[in-house]
């Protein structure tokens, strides 16, 4: 096969995983709905429509990973050489994250905010940040891009699923303050459950983003002659591992937990968000490559 | 009334204890972050000068008000140095007294327990004596503290290790950063291709040494600039490689040994590396008078504007009476629209042209004023003539000709010494070897205490698992 035979290859998977994806989000969406009685909950009826929408979710993970794979194969590397690629990486590891998790936890209430972040990713990205399949630019032909852009998109899809669980817990604390629980949100864990899982995921993926900086900066060393230089992504990246760093002192040392916790969580994540959106498509610097 | 009076060492002690607590340096840390904001806003001079000026240009009153207040120099500004000088001594101040007084405690063994063990946590009692809980713990590489009738067991030390030493290996990078700042260099040179490159102050464009930098003591190595070739995608007009063939010496007498420079791969000599950076054209033109006598001959670099790299310059004549100047754009593949004019369509010479405006009248160049090699402030001159040139062809503008011989490529050498880079570089991995430390190893105390018949267990920790643990022992 041709670079561009695998390049039309990892479109279609790419429209095959959308397509999986929204079943799956139908599913979601009719469990959640109909589970909701007046009275109560009874789950007995959607059993079936939960389990058809997380099989969904696991075919459109795996066409996406093959698409994720075909893209790479199409140009003979790492496929995270743009903002497109790097967006279907993203999606690909928030959904596998959330796979993986779900297994331990029980978060099948989470399935239809993630089918619809993930849709909405998948969407743009394929409306808006599509590019064709290239070669990379020489800047970007060194090993580290595997090592430093794998970290960051890793982070990426981590602290996007830690900031889901964060908004949860926000708009159900709001909720007991204010009287209790809906029906549908009696379905999802405690407060406690949901403040720890948030908190532990950020705990997990620190280290990583600590990486993925350095990792970026010995690559910095070796490709523009600075491993720091206060380039717009450089800066963001710092502010966000400050307002983690910020966070997590703020609840091992200072004991914050539940809703101040969670907003902090929130907002490092949106600077992650802002780096990721705002810098690549409006800023300037050294790190927009390839238009985007 | 009268206030308390504040004694001049107390209030000192008072800063201090202020400075270094913990909530203080949480706010200097998010201080820092909100600080750096404004430096990925406005352009700086340190990235991207051109930015800077253009911004000066079109908002002149705005910009100096910004000015004022170094929001143009943000990552050296007073306020941003106030900060982080700040966390910095906060930062210390945590931790070098946490450290002494952690080591004290990790060399005592652990507290006996305390009288009763109900109120702990995970308390339960088991049909087993003192000596098998001890055996347990003990197979666990738990520390303990055992007397008559009671024992104390401890583990998961290497949290704080790791949580002092990531703060520790934060202190090291800080240092390192500091230290290249003030021993290191850096500077940039343009190099036209078959040229040689001597290591010293005056070949630089452009040099920025530390404060202790010492410019005499600069590593005396030359690199010969043998080819360069740039290779671009036909389609998409991406750049695909850049490679630099470089004849290298360690000291301008020694013999000179032939080295690959590309991108992601600089040459190294010491502590000093250089770095391909970036590239360009060097038409090589010659000027001469009525006579025929030459006044200029040579390439001069001109400074690319795009991805095609349409390329502006000067060419100036000092020697030339009166002085010429010739303001010219270079496209390396010409082609023509309605919208733009003359433009390049392609980063490769495919159809070289030479667009130059001819002006007569005074350079300037004794002025004092620094120039730009790359412009040539026309006020005051008189335009002669205007010309598009292929390769081979001249110009007879009146006064003298120009001939554009031929092209070839520059390319621009970023030369930087760095000795904080290694120690900023070990700080980071062992602040992450620490922070995994601190993150994820479970501290926990665990108390048996035995009343003849059974033995009463309970212990707390800082992360779930205790509880488990304490299951697995009840079941030895």
């Amino acid at each position: 096969m041709t670079g561009r035979d695998w390049a039309y290859l990892s479109n279609d998977l790419i429209y095959v995983a959308l397509f999986a994806y929204a079943f799956s989000f139908l599913g979601y969406a009719f469990a959640t709905a109909f589970s909701v009685k007046p009275g109560g909950i009874d789950r007995s009826t959607t059993k079936r429509s939960n389990r058809i929408a997380t099989i969904f979710f696991i075919i459109a993970t795996a066409a996406l990973t093959l698409g994720v794979i075909a893209r790479g194969l199409s140009a003979t590397r790492v496929p995270w050489g743009n903002m497109y690629e790097f967006s279907i990486t993203g999606a690909l590891t928030f959904a596998i994250a959330y796979l993986i998790i779900g297994r331990k936890y029980d978060l099948r209430w989470l399935g239809l905010p993630i089918t619809i972040l993930i849709l909405i990713i998948l969407g743009t990205a394929i409306t808006l940040l599509y590019r064709p399949s290239a070669p990379l630019v020489p800047a970007l032909q060194s090993t580290w891009l595997v090592v430093h852009v794998a970290a960051a998109i890793f982070s990426g899809g981590l602290f996007l699923l830690s900031n889901t669980v964060a908004s949860a817990y926000l708009w159900i604390d709001r909720m007991e303050r204010r009287g209790g629980r809906s029906e549908f949100a009696k379905r999802l864990p405690s407060l406690e459950v949901l403040d720890q899982l948030s908190y532990r995921l950020v705990a997990f993926v620190f280290p990583l983003w600590t990486f993925a900086i350095i990792a970026g900066a010995i690559w910095a060393e070796a490709a523009w002659g600075r491993y720091w230089g206060w380039d717009p992504k450089e800066t963001w990246s710092f502010i966000t591992w400050i307002l983690y760093a910020a966070y997590l002192h703020a609840r091992v040392t200072a004991g914050w937990k539940g809703r101040k916790a969670a907003w902090l969580s929130l907002i490092a994540g949106s600077s992650y968000l802002f780096n990721y959106v705002y810098i690549n498509v409006w800023g300037t610097g050294r790190h927009t490559y390839s238009g985007l | 009334m009268s206030a308390p009076e504040l004694q001049g060492t107390s209030s000192l002690r008072y800063l201090w204890r202020q400075l270094t607590s913990m909530r203080n340096a949480l706010i200097l840390l998010l201080l820092l972050g909100l600080a750096s904001i404004p430096g990925s806003i406005y352009p700086q001079r340190t990235q991207s000068p051109l930015k800077v000026r253009e911004y000066f240009e079109t908002n002149p009153e705005f910009a100096k008000w910004l000015d004022r207040f170094y929001l143009f120099d943000v990552y050296g500004s007073p306020w941003f140095s106030a900060i982080y000088i700040l966390l910095f001594v906060s930062l210390i101040g945590c931790v070098v007294p946490r450290t002494w007084h952690y080591a004290k405690e990790a060399l005592r063994k652990p507290a006996p327990p305390p009288s009763s063990l109900k109120q702990l946590e995970n308390y339960q009692t088991a049909n087993a004596t003192l000596d098998s809980a001890a055996d347990w713990l003990k197979k666990n590489r738990f520390r303990i503290t055992r007397d008559k009738n009671s024992l104390a067991a401890e583990k998961g030390y290497l949290r704080e290790t790791g949580n002092l030493f990531f703060h520790l290996s934060l202190i090291v990078v800080l240092l390192g950063i500091g230290a290249s700042s003030v021993f290191g260099m850096r500077g940039e040179a343009i190099v036209t291709i078959g040229e040689r490159f001597i290591n010293v102050p005056t070949s630089y464009d452009n040099l920025a040494p530390g404060r202790f930098f010492n410019l005499e003591r600069m590593p005396p190595f030359t690199i010969t600039a043998a080819n360069f070739d740039a290779e671009y995608d036909a389609e998409t007009r991406q750049p695909l490689d850049y490679t630099l063939v470089a004849r290298v010496t360690d000291s301008p007498t020694s013999t000179p040994v032939e080295k690959i420079v590309k991108v992601n791969k600089p040459l190294t000599f010491g502590d000093s590396r250089v770095y391909l950076q970036a590239n360009g054209f060097s038409p090589l033109v010659t000027v001469r008078d009525q006579e025929g006598i030459v006044k200029f001959e040579g390439p001069v670099p001109f400074l690319p504007q795009d991805s095609n790299l349409t390329s502006i310059g000067a060419i100036k004549v000092p020697d030339a009476d009166p002085q010429i100047g010739f303001v010219a754009t270079f496209f390396p593949t010409a082609a023509r629209d309605e919208v733009r004019g003359g433009f390049s369509s392609f980063p490769e010479l495919l159809d070289p042209r030479l667009l130059i405006s001819v002006w007569q009248g005074d350079l300037k160049m004794d002025s004092g004023v620094p120039q730009s090699v790359y412009r040539i402030d026309t006020d005051g001159m008189e335009r002669i003539g205007l010309k598009g040139l292929s390769i081979g062809e001249s110009y007879d503008y009146g006064v003298g000709t120009i001939t554009f011989n031929g092209v070839v490529p520059w390319v621009n050498l970023q030369v930087v010494k760095d000795p904080g880079k290694q120690a900023a570089l070990i700080g980071s991995i062992f602040a992450i070897i620490g922070l995994l430390a601190s993150l994820f190893i479970r501290q926990r105390r665990i108390y048996v205490r035995s009343n003849g018949k059974q033995i009463e267990i309970a212990g707390f920790g800082n992360r779930p698992g205790l509880e488990e643990e304490i299951k697995r022992m009840v079941e030895k």
